[in-house]
């Protein structure tokens, strides 16, 4: 990064999730760090490898855990002009999931072309 | 036996493990995380699907509907509430909890 | 500070949001608004209704500039600003109107 786009331009960040939801705080904390984030109007995208896929599943029933629920949530982050969500390919499959499967559209993507975005960023956050 | 795996298994090797070593006859309980081994249709269904030759498997079902899982387990796999758990701990003789 | 109403005590943090949600009622966000010296009309009903349906749809309370632009598409743009919300809501319409209407404070207020 160099001093003259350090300033005003906007940065590139991305968020890069690998935990299932509930399990672990992981996924709740990212998407907290997203919405704080979006206020900075920053050039956000969001990827989902692993068992990250897993916080995108339709479905999820929070009642009887007797936690939050924050799925839905996803779907606000339009709002929030975070719009670009990739998903692994190989990830989906490996757990007999596909794109309508989630609760939001995402872009899935393979391996390669994951690489690419990663290294297309400024700042990589990791969950 | 009891053996419960809160691990999910595509990024631990806690199930693998556990199978490894129930015997004949054990019962083995899928919470949290690890209720996705739960699901049909995946790439560690067919090692879950061949112990269920020789275990029981049960998954405690808040974690399995907190997951959005509750439509993709397999068969063969048992449903249990909290209830159900406690009553499994009393059945047997020991828990092991692989972490 | 807990609020006292019809010999009820209902809990809040220390900035004064619930700490129950289910606790909340028409007149608690009145009770609310009272004890900051403001009267509810029905343009802020309008942004507290609003902010309830958002929460019940996405379990989050919007950012202010979620907020202001949703406000926007929904009431008119005439509504959909910030000078518009700032005055029904003085001390920031996120977090005011938050409080209200019984959500958590918005992610991202500090």
């Amino acid at each position: 990064m160099t001093e003259e786009n350090a300033g005003s331009v906007a940065k590139r960040f991305l968020y890069v999730n690998r935990r299932a939801p509930y399990g672990t705080l992981y996924a709740l904390e990212s998407l907290e760090v997203v919405l704080i984030g979006a206020a900075f109007e920053q050039d956000v995208s969001l990827a989902f490898l692993g068992d990250g896929v897993y916080q995108l599943t339709k479905g999820q029933d929070t009642k009887a855990l007797e936690v939050k629920n924050f799925s839905p949530a996803f779907r606000a982050l339009e709002d929030y002009d975070v719009t670009k969500l990739y998903v692994e390919k190989e990830a989906l499959e490996a757990r007999g999931l596909s794109e309508s499967d989630l609760v939001v559209p995402v872009e899935v993507v393979d391996a390669e072309r994951m690489a690419e975005i990663m290294e297309a960023q400024d700042v990589i956050l990791s969950f | 036996m009891l053996h419960t795996v809160n691990k999910s298994p595509f990024e631990h090797k806690a199930l693998e493990s556990c199978l490894k070593f129930a015997r004949q006859g054990s019962a083995v309980l899928l919470i949290e995380d690890g209720v996705y081994a739960a699901a049909r249709d995946t790439a560690v269904s067919p090692q879950v699907q061949k112990a269920l030759h020789s275990v029981t498997i049960y998954a405690l079902k808040p974690d399995v509907e907190a997951r959005g899982m509750q439509n993709r387990v397999m068969d063969g796999v048992r449903l249990v509430d909290y209830g159900g758990f406690v009553d499994l701990v009393a059945e047997h003789n020991a828990v092991q909890s692989w972490l | 500070m807990p609020i006292e109403m019809d010999g009820k005590t209902i809990e809040t943090d220390e900035e004064g949001y619930l700490a129950n949600r289910t606790d909340w009622s028409e007149d608690v966000a009145k009770e609310m608004a009272r004890l900051d010296s403001c009267e509810l009309t029905q343009n802020h009903w309008e942004v507290l209704n609003f902010l309830r349906e958002y929460y019940d749809e996405y379990q989050i309370a919007p950012a202010v500039r979620v907020l202001t632009k949703a406000i926007g598409k929904k009431l008119g743009a005439d509504k959909g600003n910030s000078k518009y919300l700032y005055e029904l809501f003085p001390y920031g319409p996120a977090k005011q109107a938050c409080k209200y209407a019984g959500l958590p404070k918005p992610t991202g207020c500090v």
